[in-house]
């Protein structure tokens, strides 16, 4: 569905990509993991076409996607959930949702309105509050939920556990999979917290200083001796 | 959106500052080589070139020091800002002021030390110093103050805004029936004072009327799409050009032309904008203003199309579905008052005039209230938040900004056409930098974003001033303290308060807090 083959990124002269090889298949969870600075939101956000990459190829169900704006990128079918969730804090939840809606035909709207509010229960009880007034977990919810309104097939998120309690994050994880297998959108996963991102991916890869080090099924790099002592032990 | 001051002041990188400041200074050295640098004047036998170096490279001076004053703030060192920014604000002030304070000979001397001739550009430079100082006084005032207090002060300002953004059902239609019998008020026999009087008020309604249209044109942009646009009266300027040119050169009536003139207006803002809306914050400003001259420049020099300095004149007033406010129609048809049988009266074309450009201004108003609603509406709003978030949900930041742009412009098309025809008479003076700087001052006083709020503020800065014109010389000394006071006390203006444009059937009201504190699911 989604082939990243050598891709390298530049932050000016920094190269913050140097060579990213990912596949993700139809229907797949796929996680990446991977230390603070390794590279991880650049990949998505490079998949989005902002920053652009500076060599290789990301090709989308097909398609060459690796010099297409932005807007176009999103209009295809992949939406991103970015790091630091970036919700519209003076807005509503119902406005953020709508922003969510942009690239899909306003007819759409109140079914997938329904959707996200059978997933996330708590935005619909929350609907007319300002997205800034809700707590983290809340807001990471309707991050998602937003992405999720442009009716994407792939699905990017990025380090949604990222300073929520164990609880919450658990929660989120678990929508997280009735997405993919209700919903049937694929999912590619950035997290530092290892342990439940790597129990909940079918496939992973990790990442370090701008390189893919080492991929597997969940299983396999859960029980990795070396990921297990770097991300796991002490870590998540 | 908390204010919260960050424990640790950041960090202060020398390199970076001075830098910075550099870049700044470089980009207004340009621009002012422009604008600036060559000025055309009259000598005997012709005109003549002068350069005015000097000036040009205090305006790079400035912008250097500026930048410098603003990094320092921002890294919370307001100690060295205060003590230059004071210094600067005395010498530019005992200057200006001279003249009453020590006599003439004096008033010579220390004139010729500031770099700018205009008067007006140098008490801004003077007001915009006592801006730095007091900022900076008011931080080292706070430095003592616990983050709570600041925030609790701030959360309580937020409810008085919530509470009007709240009440503005009822505000709103308060201040449009006072609006709507206004005139009908001065000039009824009962109530009337004195028919100088009266015709003076009706004059000050029909400018703050105007004002409060253009304040809630560049509140598109500024307001709502949060592009810092300093060169709004380009387009204002364009609208009452067109409407000139089109009606003296092809004889037609204002409604026909009224808009063509917003949509060469909004053709104008499309074409500047396009280049430059991928800057950001101060250079997007910078650029913006110096678009604005450039057309000020081009209405000045273009002699055959625009009659340069010597403004067009003779420009027809509006009429009421064809019939003239005037006493005989001049191609012996009928006029207003032949038609209705009515007295000739001169006070009631003003009293048209007025009710045309209030009609203008609620268009502007029902336009902007609706487009909220709507998602390009809503793409603006979001833009001002987050871009990133914005492009990563398909949304073309380019082009939402563009229709930002110009639709702000088409109103202020519109605005000019009202004000050439209400002139008779217009010349590239009615079009300076300082008018963008009032329109701007509105939308920003108002609270970004708030229409109510502008209306407010075009009340205070423009009505009260015209109503107290023999305290002229004062005024801009007055106006300049209101901002930075209110600047001071409330950075986001002073009726800052974002009401969601969707209301739910059983009035769940959000309450209107801003300090999101720690949360019971968010680790520390
Ligand atoms: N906007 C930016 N400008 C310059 N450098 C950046 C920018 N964003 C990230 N970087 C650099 O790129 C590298 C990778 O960052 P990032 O992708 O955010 O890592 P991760 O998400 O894995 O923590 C880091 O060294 C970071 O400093
Ligand atoms: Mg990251």
């Amino acid at each position: 569905m989604l082939a990243i083959s050598g891709v390298h990124t530049h932050y000016g002269n920094i190269e913050a990509l140097s060579g990213v090889d990912v596949e993700i298949r139809s229907g797949e969870i796929v996680t990446l993991i991977g230390a603070n600075g390794a590279g991880k939101s650049t990949l998505l956000m490079t998949i989005c076409g902002n920053p652009r990459a500076s060599r290789g190829r990301i090709i989308f169900e097909g398609q060459d996607i690796t010099r297409l704006p932005t807007h176009q990128i999103v209009g295809l079918g992949i939406a991103q959930a970015p790091e630091g969730r970036r919700i519209f804090a003076r807005m509503s939840v119902m406005e953020n949702l709508q922003m969510g809606a942009t690239t899909t035909k306003p007819e759409y709207f109140d079914h997938d309105l329904d959707r996200v509010f059978a997933l996330f229960p708590i935005l619909k009880e929350r609907r007319g509050q300002r997205a800034g007034t809700l707590s983290g977990g809340e807001q990471q919810m309707l991050s998602i939920a937003r992405a999720l309104m442009s009716r994407p097939r792939l699905l990017l998120l990025d380090e949604p556990s990222l300073g929520l309690a164990p609880l919450v994050v658990k929660q989120i994880f678990r929508v997280v999979k009735e997405i993919n297998e209700r919903e049937r959108v694929t999912v590619f996963l950035v997290e530092q917290n290892a342990f439940h991102a790597l129990r909940l991916a079918h496939r992973a890869y990790v990442m370090v200083t701008g390189r893919i080090s080492m991929s597997g099924t969940g299983r396999e790099l859960l029980s990795n001796p070396e990921v297990r002592l770097a991300y796991l032990e002490g870590g998540g | 959106m908390a204010t919260a001051s960050a424990p640790k002041p950041p960090a202060f990188d020398l390199a970076a500052a001075l830098k910075e400041a550099g870049l700044t200074a470089f980009v207004m050295l340009a621009l002012a080589a422009g604008i600036v640098a060559f000025h055309i004047v009259d000598v005997p036998g012709g005109l003549a070139i002068e350069t005015r170096f000097g000036t040009a490279i205090a305006v790079a001076a400035l912008g250097f020091f500026g930048r410098l004053g603003v990094i320092l703030l921002r890294t919370a060192r307001p100690l060295p800002v205060l003590v230059v920014a004071l210094a600067a604000a005395a010498v530019w002030i005992a200057a200006l002021l001279a003249e009453s304070l020590f006599g003439p000979d004096w008033a010579a001397r220390l004139q010729m030390t500031l770099p700018f001739d205009d008067v007006v550009v140098n008490w801004i430079v003077a007001l915009t110093a006592l801006g730095f100082a007091l900022r900076a006084l008011w931080m080292l005032r706070n430095a003592g103050a616990s983050a709570e207090e600041i925030v609790d002060r701030d959360a309580a300002m937020d409810s008085v805004a919530a509470r009007v953004a709240r009440s503005s059902r009822y505000i709103g239609p308060v201040l449009l029936v006072a609006a709507v019998v206004f005139p009908l008020l001065i000039f009824m026999p009962e109530t009337a004072w004195l028919p100088s009087v009266d015709r003076r008020l009706l004059d000050i309604g029909i400018l703050v009327v105007t004002y409060i249209m253009l304040g809630w044109g560049l509140n598109i942009v500024v307001g709502l799409a949060g592009l810092l646009d300093l060169g709004y009266v380009a387009f204002y300027a364009v609208g009452a050009y067109s409407y000139a040119l089109l009606a003296t050169h092809f004889n037609l009536g204002f409604w026909i032309c009224l808009p063509f003139a917003g949509m060469m207006a909004a053709m104008a803002g499309m074409l500047l904008g396009f280049p430059v809306l991928r800057l950001r914050g101060d250079y997007l400003a910078i650029v913006t203003l110096g678009f604005g001259e450039m057309i000020r420049v081009v209405l000045l020099n273009w002699y055959k199309f625009t009659n340069g300095p010597d403004g067009i004149s003779g420009i027809p007033r509006p009429t009421f579905f064809g019939l003239p406010f005037s006493r005989t129609a001049d191609d012996g048809g009928e006029t207003f008052y032949s038609f209705f049988g009515l007295p000739y009266s001169p006070t009631d074309r003003v009293i048209f005039l007025y009710y045309v450009i209030l009609a203008l201004a609620l268009l502007t108003n029902l336009f902007t209230l609706r487009i909220r609603k709507l998602p390009v509406g809503r793409a603006w709003e979001a833009l001002r938040e987050d871009e990133i978030a914005c492009r990563s949900l398909g949304i073309n930041p380019r082009n939402t900004k563009l229709t930002a742009f110009s639709i702000g412009a088409m109103f202020a098309g519109f605005a000019g056409s009202f004000f050439a025809t209400r002139q008779g008479f217009i010349s590239p003076e009615s079009f300076t930098f300082i008018e963008s700087a009032v329109i701007l001052a509105i939308v920003v006083l108002g609270g970004f974003g708030s229409q109510i709020g502008i209306v407010l503020a075009a009340i205070l800065l423009i009505g009260l001033p015209e109503f107290f014109r023999e305290l002229q010389q004062y005024r801009m000394l007055a106006f300049g303290a209101a901002m930075v006071l209110i600047m001071l006390w409330r950075p986001r203006g002073l009726l800052a308060f974002r009401e969601p444009t969707i209301r739910l059937h059983h009035g769940v009201s959000p309450p209107a807090q801003t300090v999101a504190a720690a949360r019971p699911d968010e680790v520390a």
